[in-house]
Parts: C-alpha cells; structure tokens; sequence
C-alpha cells in the first residue's frame, strides 16, 4: 500500500465522519466546525489526486471565506433557543434516510456497472495539469468568456447581499 | 495510484449525506452546510475525472462551481438574516407564506 493510498482512505474516513457529524449535530455551531474539517479532508483529497490549485482555493475560499461567512451568520442570528429549532416529525427523517440510501443504492450501482467503460487513464503522463501555472494559463486563454462570466455573478451577488440584508429598502 | 471508482464511491457517499441532510433538518443554516457538502462532493468527481482523463475543463469548472457556491451562500444567508429578522426563527417549517 503506497502512501497514497494510505493517505486517501484515512482522509475519505474522516471527510465521511466529519460530514455524519454535520447533518446530524443539533447546534450550527458544531456543524460548521465539523465543515470546516470535512473541507480540509477535501483539500488533502485533491492533493492526493495532484491537483494543488484546486486544494488551495478550497482552503482559502471554502474554509476561509464560505465559513466565516457562516461563522458570522451565526453568530449574528445568536440561536440561543435550541428548543425552538428541534426537528420534529421523526416520519420525515426516516422518509430522507430512505430517500437517501435508495440514491445511494443508484449512484454506487452507476459506479459498479460502468466499471470497465471508462477510457484508460493518463493519469501517469499528465501530473502538471493541476499546477498554478497550467490552471492559469487555461483561465486566461481558453477559458476567458467563463472566467469573465464569473466576475459578473460576483457582483451580482454582492449587490444582492446587501440589498437583501440591508434594514430598509 | 487510487482507482478513480474509489473517488467516485467516496464522493457518491458525501453527497447522499449532504442530500439526507437536506431533507432532514430544518434549521436553514444546516440546510446551507448539506449543500455546500454537495456541491464539494461534486467537485471531487470533477477533480478525479479531470486528473484521471489529463483534461483540465474538470478544473475550470470546480473553479467556477466554487465562484458560484461563495455567490450562494452571500445572497443565501442575507436571506436567513432577513427572514430571522421578520420572524425571528429559521426553522424552515416556520416559513410558509409561500406555501398553499
């Protein structure tokens, strides 16, 4: 077993755990922590899969930005009162559980009977695509029209969270 | 190296969790972590075909996955705070104007 592969199902048990603890914690508070920990098992996901960019931005955007986003909201909205908040209506549980692990079923069938339809890998002959330098340089040739399109939902976004949160109109 | 179906399995199981998650609690801020652990799992299928097929449009395309994630929480949790402030919960179960 390579160090790998070592790395990646010790990294996949805890991403799993951490996102069981996510749905299933009572406090939001909690919940984002273990986010945040499943985030950075994503990020050592990418890196086994040599995609060091992609890891990076998850760290700096996700686990820096998208959390303290929620950190805040949190924070903001002081949810004192878990009792209000308790979920009720335990039918609804086992039907999203059923749902679930009927999806489940389906996915992890896809995966097994297209087993050996996938084209054979060039993984070994194309490690450097996931460095800064290839990414960018895609981004601002190839890519130009989408990366630009992002910048537009960006500020559409942001005048759409101020408009939203803003006290009066 | 790791068989691509082992990212594949892994991120079809973080993404059912994310969905259950999704149906299940009504808290609206856990309901925005279970999309957020979607929408991550999705991107590490992106990823692992993109590596596995020496094709970079996979990465491009988390970028742009992320780009939209971060729009969405923004706007999402302006709503939440908007919401809170009219009715003072966000349990989703208490929000049903809309509904009929």
């Amino acid at each position: 077993m390579t160090l790998e592969a070592i790395l990646f199902y010790v990294l996949s048990v805890v991403a799993i755990g951490s996102a069981l603890l996510v749905v299933t914690r009572r406090s939001p508070v909690i919940s984002a922590l273990y986010l945040i920990v499943n985030f950075f098992c994503l990020a050592g996901l990418y890196l086994t899969l040599h995609a060091q960019f992609i890891a990076v931005i998850q760290i700096i955007v996700y686990a820096g930005a998208i959390m303290v986003l929620f950190v805040f909201v949190i924070m903001l909205l002081n949810l004192g009162d878990e009792r209000r908040l308790r979920d009720g209506m335990s039918y609804k549980k086992v039907v999203a559980v059923g749902l679930a692990a009927g999806l489940l079923t389906e996915l992890i069938y896809v995966v097994a009977t297209s087993w050996d339809l996938l084209p054979p890998s060039a993984f070994h002959q194309t490690v450097e695509i996931g460095t800064v330098e290839y990414i960018g340089t895609q981004l601002f040739t190839g890519y130009l029209f989408p990366f630009e399109v992002t910048s537009i939902l960006l500020l559409v976004a942001i005048v759409g969270a101020i408009v939203l949160a803003k006290r009066k109109f | 190296m790791v068989p691509i179906q082992a990212y594949l399995i892994l991120s079809a199981i973080l993404f059912v969790i994310g969905a259950a998650g999704v149906l299940a609690r009504r808290n609206a801020i856990i309901v925005f972590m279970s999309i957020e652990l979607m929408l991550n799992s999705v991107n590490l299928t992106l990823v692992a075909f993109s590596m596995y097929l020496g094709n970079a449009t996979g990465q491009m395309l988390v970028f742009i996955v992320m780009t939209v994630a971060a729009a969405e929480a923004a706007v999402g949790l302006a709503i939440v705070i908007a919401l809170f402030r009219r009715k003072q919960t966000v349990n989703l179960d208490e929000i049903n104007i809309l509904k009929w």
